[in-house]
């Protein structure tokens, strides 16, 4: 029963009830939102600047595989990919590999000695809902195997309901699971209907502890997109002014194209600044990005449009 | 009653007092149309904005009309796009290919006034017009049919002296880019694209230069046809500029050059080298394309066709 209440951050006062920080937040102009967002992807980057935007989306991906087919040799296959990326030697690794959590003691020895991090969805990914008990077993298991970085989902049906103290000490309790790995939290804001949701959802995460908030887990239609970034990205920025304490932001689900990775880089740039352009507090989930990254540096340094015929496949 | 009356008496001097002064109001405005080319099913102006004018003989006081004039990134687009619907036009049977392109020729049958009218804007007169329109649509009659029938003309079952069926058959190569002839305009356009997307490639054409517009009003029929988005793409503009990109690209397959000049042409097929695209030109007279036995060949498809050849165990 003690787990249902949870362990969280929830302080208990005096006369012995829970009390909780204020999960209040400003709300959010919707059609505002959408148009600075589209039109911070309206820049036009050339040259050296986008070859330099590109090779630092590589360094920020986590390179990502959550299929029912994961196999031992899928992921090892993968995780050579992160490691090198490209034949040239200006290609860096990309940030982490994002497995499931059996995977995990597969990824890290594939990872072994390199800077490569590996990251694990867990709490009963993708709906969370499952007992408290079972999700945070999942995450200490997945730590235990070696993960360095732990995606979990929240509970939606309980935040759309208004539970939001039973999120924040479901958030809270992971946090604690999570030992030494950081924790990064998926809102699965395709699945919140409005922005309001989301920023509220975001506050209550960096709140509850977690070291990186996150959009999508990449099976719900919308996932990640520029607008819900940009609310995300406020939150963090209004976080940082309240606290000035620096949270990760992780748009992931849907980012296919070069193209969308400057464009995320430049919603980065204009709300948070340069102090937030490292893979240390913003990464990008991906698993088909890569290759449209690799091919775009292709075009630019032989000047001829590539084709995916010529580039590995995982 | 009076009152309409006065209403009509008064329209009328209103009139008169225009005419008067030098204006005498059109009966109605004609709609003019904005050309667009076709990508991936879709009509699209250039991604650029640029627009090349072309003559309207047909209009008084000798109007220009504008068509895109394509850029670089349109052609790289239009190859994504091809790309994409390559999977899906190869992978239909080939009985199935036949069937949609016959059913293209029905979509041009009915449009054939407004593509006959199209000719003669682009310079024609009205009975060679009407002559290269019947042409074109009968070619595509003829590629319906050949779509379920060259593979058994271009396979083998190959003589092997060992334990071992060998046969070859043909495959389709993928995207492939075409500099459509200059004249005819129609019927060379179609006649270069028909045979490569019966193998079950997709095209990228660069229309003729001297009449784009006809090309652009296929590109509507083409659209309403079964034909799927993205399997003929039809672009404007000018081929010096457009090819040696399209001749670059990786992603795309082969090159089916009409009427490009040599310099061109070698410009092309050594920018080609990087994926060792084949590079096929074909320079025939204006009249060899209404030569209806010739120009239906099947040897025009095997061009576009990769020959796949397979050894199998007979367990001898």
């Amino acid at each position: 029963m003690a787990a249902e209440g949870g362990n969280g951050k929830g302080a208990v006062g005096p006369s012995g009830v829970r009390t909780y920080p204020d999960f209040s937040a400003p709300t959010v102009d919707k059609v505002m939102v959408e148009e600075r967002a589209a039109s911070l992807g309206k820049r036009s980057i050339k040259k050296e600047a986008k070859v330099a935007g590109l090779l630092l989306s590589i360094a920020m991906m986590d390179l990502t595989t959550l299929e029912g087919k994961d196999s031992p040799g899928k992921v090892t296959q993968l995780c050579q990919k992160a490691m090198r990326p490209h034949a040239s030697p200006e290609v860096p690794p990309c940030a982490a590999i994002c497995v499931y959590p059996k995977l995990v003691p597969v990824a890290k020895r594939a990872l072994a000695g390199s800077s490569v991090k590996v990251a694990s969805v867990a709490t009963a990914f993708p709906s969370g809902l499952s007992a408290l008990d079972v999700k945070l077993d999942d995450v200490r298991r997945a730590v235990a195997w070696g993960a360095d970085e732990i995606d979990m989902v929240i509970d939606r049906g309980a935040l759309l309901a208004g539970e939001k103290t039973r999120i924040f000490d479901e958030i809270a309790a992971t946090k604690e699971a999570c030992g030494q790995a950081h924790l990064k939290v998926i809102l699965e804001t395709g699945e919140l209907g409005t922005y309001d949701l989301v920023r509220e959802a975001s506050q209550i995460a960096m709140l509850a502890g977690a070291d990186f908030i996150k959009t999508s887990t990449g099976k719900v239609t919308p996932a990640a997109t520029p607008a819900v970034t940009l609310v995300m990205l406020e939150a963090i920025r209004d976080f940082f002014y309240a606290t000035g304490k620096r949270i990760g932001m992780k748009p992931a689900g849907g980012i296919r194209t070069a193209k969308q990775a400057l464009h995320y880089l430049v919603l980065v740039k204009e709300t948070l600044g340069d102090a937030w352009l490292t893979p240390d507090l913003f990464r990008l989930g991906a698993s088909t990005l890569l290759n449209d990254v690799l091919m775009q540096l292709e075009k630019e340094r032989t000047g001829a449009y590539q084709s995916g015929d010529y580039f590995s496949k995982d | 009653m009076a009152r309409a009356k006065d209403k009509e008496t008064a329209g009328a001097s209103a009139r008169a007092d225009e005419r008067e002064n030098g204006f005498v109001p059109p009966a109605r405005l004609s709609v003019r149309k904005a050309y667009k080319m076709l990508v991936g099913g879709q009509f699209v102006r250039s991604e650029s904005g640029r627009y090349i004018q072309v003559a309207d003989p047909m209009s008084l006081g000798g109007t220009k009309e504008n068509v895109p004039w394509a850029s670089r990134k349109d052609v790289r687009d239009a190859v994504v796009v091809a790309r994409g619907a390559w999977e899906g036009w190869s992978g239909r049977t080939a009985y199935n290919r036949g069937q949609i392109l016959y059913r293209l020729a029905e979509m041009l049958e009915a449009r054939q006034g407004e593509l006959s009218r199209a000719l003669e804007r682009g310079g024609l007169d009205a009975s060679r017009a009407a002559t290269e329109t019947a042409a074109a649509i009968d070619r595509v009659v003829s590629y319906a049919g050949w779509a379920d029938k060259y593979q058994s003309l271009f396979s083998s079952l190959n003589p092997v002296a060992g334990p071992h069926f060998n046969f070859t058959v043909p495959e389709s190569m993928g995207v492939v880019g075409v500099v459509a002839p200059a004249r005819p305009a129609l019927l060379g356009l179609l006649g270069a694209v028909l045979p490569i997307i019966t193998a079950g490639n997709t095209v990228i054409v660069l229309a003729s230069e001297e009449d784009p517009r006809t090309a652009l009003v296929l590109g509507e029929a083409l659209a309403t046809s079964d034909l799927p988005g993205g399997v003929i793409n039809v672009l404007t503009g000018r081929a010096a500029e457009l090819l040696p990109h399209l001749a670059k690209h990786m992603e795309v397959a082969a090159l089916d050059l009409h009427g490009v000049t040599p310099e061109l042409a070698r410009k092309a097929e050594e920018a080609a080298i990087v994926n060792v695209k084949r590079v096929r030109t074909r320079s025939i007279d204006e009249a060899a394309w209404f030569d209806a036995d010739g120009a239906t060949s099947p040897r025009w498809i095997e061009r576009f066709v990769e020959m796949k050849t397979i050894w199998h165990p007979s367990g001898a």
